[in-house]
């Protein structure tokens, strides 16, 4: 336990000093901040914007910032003086894990914040929000512990970012893309933010959600087992 | 005396190819024990070995009598080590990084000013280690080896790359932990550094151990190639063994004046290098 907030002392440290991570946590609520107080489209769906950051977020901010953090400290061998000096690999990636979580959350705060909702439509929100970074935060994590070097991470992590941010957004414009993004949980979750004042958890974002932290657990087991963290 | 690292035919193959080939040998407790070898003999490889990073297939490694494939935090923690690159955090200051690990290895943090001290880096506690130069990211990675106070310190090549004055620096620090008891396994490629600091050196050259010994005894042992290189005042430069056999040729020379300077060339662990490879260390 003294590993893990020693380890997410230090990131706490480290990321203050790090700009491309720091962007990553900040650019969607600072954006929903402001895009929310001023810009007025008529017609324009209820909380048009904190939904699409919302979800932006989730499918943009732990995935990058864990891959990037877990890469770069096997690039520079930090992890590796770690695992030498009696840090367990799970240790490590629950200090990791937990602080960018936590980071992704303080993060969420502020665009449910922007969103005026009651307090427990908020909780619903907060809790949507939740999930959708465990999930991320998961793929992000294989991805760092996959790649070899932090240019490699980010080769990958674009892609899967990109698939898995746009698709909500392009599954407003396009049917085909609709029937297939449902099997994504970003998707679900962007459904989910998009009638949250008429919440309801059907099977199908159940089973979905469900199945997405299933396959992404089996993945990061997988990986974590195969590349370790050396 | 007690064993701290022991080997027994210990081999490590990549792709087939043994980097490094049955190699076996034993540290005693409380030296300085040099692995001396050129770019490419396997030093790093055998560091990774010793310290768990690795695991060989072939042969055995003891790190205080337990096998280095399934070593615990007991052993672990009686470690330090100084790997060849730094593994420091390049974002946070000097004095953040040594305080992160010393959460990490449960030690008070207000012994590090005295170990910065030691290493020459009080002054810089606060810069970020991005701004550091080499010799100076050497003399932190060292300071954060000797934070747990280890009985046992890998260094590779703790030294490669600074300049005269932080290396006599670093070799003091060494031999204060050696005078504390510590047990010192470093590498290098520099002779003159594994025979002015290493009680003992093991000679590598493409994985196999081809000298053992107290540096002075290893040059001892190639006494046979002391030469004496003899510049005449025409300028002509004769090269004559370093014993009885040339004493009537240089009298010669001598009494006829004819000696512009004379140099002896003691055998080092180079010349035993080159006299058993055919090759120079560096
Ligand atoms: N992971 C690896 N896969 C394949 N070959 C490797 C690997 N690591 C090292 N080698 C090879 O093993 C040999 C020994 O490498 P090692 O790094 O141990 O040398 P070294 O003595 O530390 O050299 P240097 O003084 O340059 O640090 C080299 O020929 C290197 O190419
Ligand atoms: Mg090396």
């Amino acid at each position: 336990m003294k590993n893990i907030i020693a380890i997410f002392k230090k990131q706490i440290r480290d990321t203050l000093r790090n700009k491309t991570v720091l962007i990553q946590f900040l650019m969607f609520p600072a954006m929903t901040l402001i895009m929310n107080h001023t810009v007025r489209i008529p017609d324009m769906p209820q909380n048009f914007f904190v939904n699409l950051f919302a979800a932006m977020y989730i499918g943009m901010a732990p995935l990058t910032s864990i891959a990037a953090v877990i890469s770069e400290e096997k690039e520079k061998n930090t992890l590796r003086v770690l695992i030498l000096s009696n840090v367990k690999s799970y240790e490590y990636l629950l200090g990791i894990g937990s602080y960018v979580w936590l980071a992704c959350m303080a993060g969420s705060m502020v665009i449910c914040i922007s969103g005026h909702y009651d307090w427990k439509t908020g909780l619903i929100f907060m809790g949507i929000m939740a999930v959708g970074i465990l999930i991320s935060l998961l793929i992000g994590a294989v991805i760092g512990i996959g790649s070899r070097t932090q240019m490699m991470a980010t080769s990958i992590t674009v892609p899967v970012m990109m698939i898995f941010s746009f698709l909500p957004m392009l599954s407003l414009f396009n049917g085909t893309v609709a029937k297939i993004a449902r099997f994504a949980y970003s998707e679900q979750i962007s459904r989910m933010l998009g009638s949250i004042n008429s919440f309801e958890l059907t099977a199908e974002r159940i089973g979905v959600i469900g199945a997405n932290i299933f396959i992404a657990a089996l993945v990061f087991a997988a990986t974590f087992r195969k590349c370790d963290l050396s | 005396m007690n064993v701290c690292i022991k080997a027994d035919q210990l081999t490590v193959r990549f792709s087939q190819e043994p980097i490094l080939d049955h190699l076996s040998f034993e540290v005693p407790e409380g030296m300085i024990f040099g692995l001396l070898g050129p770019s490419g003999a396997g030093k790093t490889t055998l560091i990774k070995v010793l310290t768990g990073q690795l695991c060989q297939k072939e042969g055995k490694a003891e790190l205080f009598g337990k096998d280095t494939r399934s070593l615990t935090a007991a052993e672990h923690g009686k470690i330090g080590a100084m790997l060849d690159n730094c593994g420091l955090y390049e974002r946070l200051s000097v004095y953040e990084n040594l305080s992160f690990y010393a959460d990490i290895y449960r030690v008070s943090r207000r012994g590090i000013p005295d170990i910065l001290k030691s290493v020459g880096l009080y002054e810089a506690r606060k810069t970020a280690v991005s701004k550091l130069s080499k010799g100076m990211k050497n003399r932190l990675s060292l300071a954060r080896a000797l934070m747990n106070h280890a009985k046992l310190l890998f260094l590779d090549e703790p030294t490669s790359g600074l300049d005269p004055v932080t290396t006599r620096e670093i070799h003091g620090i060494l031999t204060e932990e050696r005078k504390k008891g510590t047990t010192v396994f470093l590498t290098t490629h520099n002779m003159f550094e594994a025979e002015s600091i290493c009680d003992y050196v093991i000679l590598l050259h493409r994985g196999n151990i081809i000298e053992r010994g107290r540096p002075a005894d290893i040059c001892r042992k190639y006494d046979h190639l002391n030469k004496l290189h003899i510049t005449l005042t025409d300028d002509t430069e004769l090269t004559l063994d370093n014993n009885s056999a040339s004493a009537s040729a240089i009298k010669e020379y001598l009494e006829q004046d004819r000696i512009r300077s004379i140099h002896s060339s003691e055998p080092t662990l180079e010349t035993a290098f080159i006299e058993l490879t055919g090759k120079g260390l560096q």
